[in-house]
């Protein structure tokens, strides 16, 4: 029986539907992450678990228990908010303390468990200082101090690092992981930032305009998306239009050049259009112009028709028809980029191209 | 001759720039002199006037002359009708402001509340004692029907109009909208997720009031309801034309004095402004303090 | 209904209920004028005094007086204090305050003083010096919420830039002044000069201690002599305020749909 259980949650605002049938089970320990644009559903459904949004179908449990109507100082469930929330009129241990002393707790213990707390995110010396004396990056860690030092059952974070500087972002994010890992709580994490996502979760929730699009571990999300948006919305990608030759045997044509594609598709007919994905680590780059499938690999020929120099990457865009890829290929010191105008042979696996569901 | 072409524009930007600040200093000197003329002059002539005897030489006897029954009585009525006004009108407009901004009620309430407000805290004065003698006077309509309907003889009770409790109840008409215009935009300071992070710790509505929103808040209430107090201590057209000369306050013994010398002594009446400057200058002073804390916790 | 909500609507109906009663009995006074029937006699009455003329058009050039010194005072002011001197900004400020702090009796009780007739600038002696003298105390009333509306105003419209870009096209100060900034501060001006003349209209005491033939004198008079036609003047005060507020939010608002392409 999965920790923190999702069933088959819908909400409308009105005449407008802005969360459809979401379903999720969370084991207990597990760091979840809701990740989609603006606008997907991701806050709201992370605020129904809060207590701030009902439902307007749906069930939600924690640890067995139904949760759903219940109201949110009664959940046992901690929050992290994107504003930082601290309470201004309180120093930071204050804020810290405010869970347990509405929970009226003794004394000592609050006093224990806040230095604890302050210890746990490094900043044991801010205890006495008010937060508009702090930074953004101190107070999302006070924010986080005050949500776990009353040990809620859940916790959740909506979006918590936008607000911050970049370089902030990413060793708050490591901390914000190790912490979770350490003290094994289950949590929901929410953010339109794809890196964070990939970096942090164990599983990802990926959302697109109220509907769930894919649910899987970023090495699965990132590698095997099931829809265009996700292909699109995780990582940089290749997409070509071509049409169908065969689906049984997965033949493609794609400008004129023949593909051939390892992963199962489903069947359609001859000359239907469809829409293929590409990594632009799986492919490679070498002069001449060999074209077609060739032993398990695929090669088509275009012309260079960009060399941008970033570094320690290169990166490339060769130009058949009406497609085009961007690849990457890591900067020799010994020989020069390529050239624009050069005809050049584009290599990949079969199994490197994705058919993705949904047309152009 | 790029360079000469820079180089010769130099001096004459740096020449520009110079005569640039000197023309703010004429720009803004009109303003100084009439504040000095117009404002601080007059007010720093008068606290001197206190301390000066007919024949000009320095006396600390207007302070001591202060200290006579109609002008302490004076002073005491003044306090207790800002105090009970101030108060009065900060309860009342707080609840009006938070039902307004708060309360979930229908959107339209608030902008009529706003306006009707912006009205209600300029429409002071006599046009003010005037309505309120229409309504709450020996005949007026609240007075009528409250003796035919409710066979309630208002006047029976000891309540006058012109006294200390009918000054009080007309000064909020204007104190109870102002309190509303304050306060109003520090209620939308309280942030949603304040709210919410209080909810999801687990305090109560009351708890998240008695924790958090009014430690917030309170340098706001408290500051406002010294500038209605400061504000209901210096208003003198209302008050004269609802009670004449009959209710000794402080601005009224004021204006009598200004206007005839009623206490025959021109000194006194310089320390009974001093004393007034002295109570609004405090009362306000404390406003603006509190005003700026509560500006920088919100931040 | 939440319990929270129903107190809400309390609050909000006993306060109508408070604002309301009066404004309806002091009509519902003002037209009991001829016996036994309602009418508005009284409001004809008024409207027909001599009196009631000439002291609202008085108040009206002395409203309009303080609104032209007003803006000439203030407009350069905040523009400069905002461009090149914003050190001198608290101290303007304070000055700004002042008028807030001490009453406007003390103000005039001041004025009497210093410029009685045997001082320097014996201004109360001669009628139309006393006209000016009560212009300037009016535009010490009025000078807070002036200052602010304006600050706030050229502080939109982030006045650095704007005179940069004139100057780097060539504009000269008058220009700059005049063309650029006037015109792009017009509603805030317009907005206090609404609430200047809701002030002065009604002003009663710096008038009646300087002796000058004010409306808010003639309301006094009429108040202590006659029984219905001061609760007439009540309400058209009470509508004149109304406009004038209402004319404010017009001006307000007028900018921001302006602001917004």
């Amino acid at each position: 029986m999965s920790f923190l259980v999702l069933a088959d949650i819908r909400k409308n605002y009105g005449p407008q539907t802005v969360v459809q049938k979401f379903d999720l089970n969370v084991e207990r320990g597990e760091f979840v992450s809701f990740l989609g644009p603006s606008g997907c559903g991701k806050t709201t459904t992370l605020r129904m678990v809060a207590g701030f949004e009902i439902p307007t179908a749906g069930s939600i449990k924690i640890d067995g228990k139904e949760i759903t109507r219940l109201h949110p100082n009664k959940r046992n469930v901690g929050m992290v908010f994107q504003s930082y929330a601290l309470f201004p009129n309180m120093t930071v241990a204050e804020n810290v303390a405010f869970g347990l002393k509405i929970a009226k707790k003794p004394a000592a213990e609050i006093k224990s468990r806040v230095d604890e707390m302050l210890n746990i995110v490094k900043l044991p010396h801010l205890a006495g200082r008010y937060p508009y004396q702090l930074s953004g990056g101190q107070q999302q860690r006070v924010a986080l101090a005050r949500a776990i030092a009353i040990k809620p059952k859940v916790l959740l974070l909506d979006e918590p690092l936008s607000a911050l500087d970049a370089k902030i972002r990413v060793s708050l994010r490591e901390e914000i992981r190790s912490l979770q890992r350490a003290l094994g709580i289950t949590t929901i994490y929410v953010t339109h930032d794809q890196e964070e996502a990939l970096s942090m979760s164990d599983r990802i929730v990926v959302m697109n305009e109220g509907r769930v699009e894919q649910i899987g571990a970023p090495f699965e999300i990132y590698n095997q998306p099931k829809t265009r948006f996700v292909a699109s919305f995780v990582g940089t990608l290749n997409v070509l239009k071509g049409e169908v030759v065969d689906s049984a045997a997965g033949r493609l044509r794609v400008d004129g050049q023949e593909l051939i594609a390892a992963r199962s598709m489903p069947p359609t007919n001859a000359g239907e259009p469809c829409l293929l994905a590409l990594r632009p680590e799986a492919a490679t780059i070498s002069a001449g112009s060999q074209t077609g499938p060739d032993r398990g690999l695929n090669h088509m020929t275009g012309t260079i028709e960009e060399v941008s120099f970033l570094g320690s990457v290169v990166r490339i865009r060769v130009r058949f028809k009406e497609n085009a890829i961007s690849l990457d290929t890591f900067n020799n010191p010994n020989a020069a980029p390529p050239e624009r105008g050069a005809q050049v042979t584009v290599t990949f696996a079969r199994e490197d191209i994705l058919v993705l569901e949904g047309a152009a | 001759m790029a360079q000469d072409a820079q180089l010769s524009q130099k001096p004459a930007a740096a020449s520009l720039q110079l005569s640039q600040k000197t023309w703010a200093w004429i720009g803004v000197t009109p303003f100084f002199i009439f504040a000095l003329m117009f404002l601080i002059l007059p007010t720093v002539d008068l606290m001197i006037g206190a301390f000066q005897d007919p024949d000009g030489n320095f006396t600390l006897q207007n302070l001591a002359n202060l200290n006579s029954p109609t002008i302490i009585s004076a002073y005491v009525i003044s306090l207790k009708v800002s105090i009970a006004s101030a108060l009065t009108g900060a309860v009342f407009g707080f609840f009006m402001a938070y039902a307004a901004v708060l309360g979930g009620l229908p959107q339209w309430i608030r902008p009529t509340l706003m306006t009707f407000s912006g009205v209600a805290s300029n429409f002071a004065g006599l046009p003010l004692a005037f309505a309120f003698i229409a309504t709450l006077g020996r005949v007026g309509l609240v007075t009528v029907l409250a003796r035919d309907w409710l066979g309630f003889n208002l006047y029976g009770t000891g309540f006058n109009l012109l006294s200390f409790w009918g000054l009080t109840i007309t000064y909020l008409y204007f104190q109870i909208p102002l309190m509303v215009l304050i306060i109003a935009p520090a209620l939308d300071g309280l942030k949603r997720e304040w709210r919410e992070a209080s909810e999801i710790l687990g305090a109560s509505r009351w708890q998240y009031w008695r924790h958090v929103a009014f430690p917030i808040l309170w340098p706001s209430i408290l500051g406002t309801t010294l500038l209605l107090f400061a504000n209901s201590f210096g208003a003198v057209a209302t008050a004269y034309a609802l009670t004449g000369s009959s209710l000794n306050i402080v601005t009224i013994l004021l204006y009598a004095q200004i206007r005839g010398d009623v206490l025959h002594d021109q000194g006194l009446g310089y320390a009974l402004a001093l004393g007034m400057i002295l109570i609004t200058g405090l009362s306000n002073g404390a406003y603006i303090w509190l005003r700026q804390r509560s500006e920088r916790w919100l931040r | 209904m939440t319990q929270a909500r129903l107190g809400s609507w309390i609050a909000i109906v006993l306060g109508t209920l408070y604002f309301v009663i009066p404004l309806i009995g002091t009509f519902e006074f003002s037209m009991k004028m001829r016996r036994g029937e309602y009418s508005f006699d009284a409001y004809r009455v008024v409207l027909n005094d001599p009196q009631f003329q000439a002291t609202f058009a008085y108040s009206t050039v002395l409203a309009l007086a303080t609104i032209v010194v007003g803006v000439v005072l203030v407009v350069p002011t905040a523009y400069w204090i905002q461009l090149r001197l914003p050190k001198l900004r608290p101290l303007v400020e304070f000055i700004t305050l002042m008028p807030l702090v001490i009453p406007a009796i003390v103000i005039v009780f001041g004025y009497i003083r210093l410029y009685n007739s045997s001082s320097i600038l014996p201004m109360t002696s001669h009628a139309r010096a006393t006209d000016l003298l009560l212009t300037f105390s009016y535009v010490t009333l009025a000078l807070p919420y002036m200052y602010r509306a304006v600050d706030t105003g050229l502080r939109s419209i982030d006045v650095r830039t704007l005179t940069e870009a004139a100057e780097n096209l060539g504009a000269g100060w008058p220009t700059i002044l005049f063309r650029v900034i006037l015109p792009n501060v017009r509603s805030a001006i317009l907005s206090g000069a609404f609430l200047t003349f809701a002030i002065v209209i009604g002003e009663f005491t710096m008038a009646s201690l300087l002796n000058r033939p004010a409306f808010g004198v003639y309301l006094q008079n009429i108040g202590a002599n006659r029984a219905y036609e001061p609760s007439a003047l009540a309400i058209i005060a009470f509508l004149v305020t109304w406009a004038c507020m209402g004319l404010i939010n017009v001006f307000g608002r007028g900018k921001q749909i302006k602001a917004a392409p």
